[in-house]
């Protein structure tokens, strides 16, 4: 039985606008990081294929497809416009 | 090393952080926030930092350079928040012995900078809403 994970999501740029908020604590049945997204975009109806957007897991970059544990900070990364 | 900054960049104080007697060239590199943007009329532009994140891919991408380059230090800035024209959004400076290295590295944080740091910028137009855009090599492209 897969068992709900309890997760900090923090919210930057187009995302955080959308969502109307910086940061939430989410409870989520969600395996990968990308399975995540797609619940995510669909609830606040984020404008961003996945495939434009990258993940940091506990400030590390790493993949869409990284399986979640309880207790990960997560941040999706629209895409980046520094300089 | 790299910092984000909320205040104005201070060129002065960064070129003497990096006065080094064994170095015969500094190259460094402003980005500045310009007026326009495909057409648009720009009136300020605003810098949202994935702080932590960004400062740990800024510190890789400095080491890299020190690897592939014959430089001897760079020092690197990058502002956050609300921008006017004209304001530098970006500072990369390199010192080395020779010149040919320091352009190199320069042009090699630059680039990696723009593609790889969390930051993200928000352009205000004078006759329309305002957008988040997206670096695609040489030109911007809005998304949103």
């Amino acid at each position: 039985m897969n068992e709900p994970k309890k997760l900090t999501v923090k919210y930057f740029a187009v995302l955080r606008e959308k969502t109307g908020k910086s940061q939430e604590e989410i409870e989520t049945l969600a395996n990968s990081a990308l399975e995540l997204y797609v619940g995510l975009a669909n609830k606040y109806n984020f404008p961003l294929e996945s495939s434009s957007i990258r993940v940091s897991i506990n400030e590390e970059f790493r993949n869409m497809n990284d399986i979640l544990h309880s207790g990960d900070s997560i941040i999706f990364i629209p895409p980046v416009a520094g300089g | 090393m790299f910092t984000i900054s909320e205040k104005p960049i201070d060129t002065h104080l960064l070129k003497r952080e990096l006065i080094n007697s064994r170095a015969g060239a500094l190259v460094c590199f402003e980005g500045w926030v310009r007026n326009h943007n495909d057409g648009d009329e720009v009136t300020t532009l605003e810098y949202e930092v994935f702080e932590s994140l960004a400062l740990k891919e800024a510190e890789k991408i400095i080491a890299e350079a020190k690897e592939k380059f014959d430089i001897l230090e760079i020092l690197g800035v990058h502002r956050q928040g609300r921008l006017d024209i004209g304001d530098i959004a970006v500072w990369i400076g390199v010192v080395a012995e020779h010149r040919d290295p320091a352009f190199e590295a320069c042009r090699y944080v630059i680039d990696e900078i723009k593609h790889r740091l969390p930051i993200w910028k928000k352009e205000h137009f004078k006759d329309r809403e305002a957008e988040w855009v997206v670096s695609n090599e040489d030109t911007d492209h809005r998304i949103i």
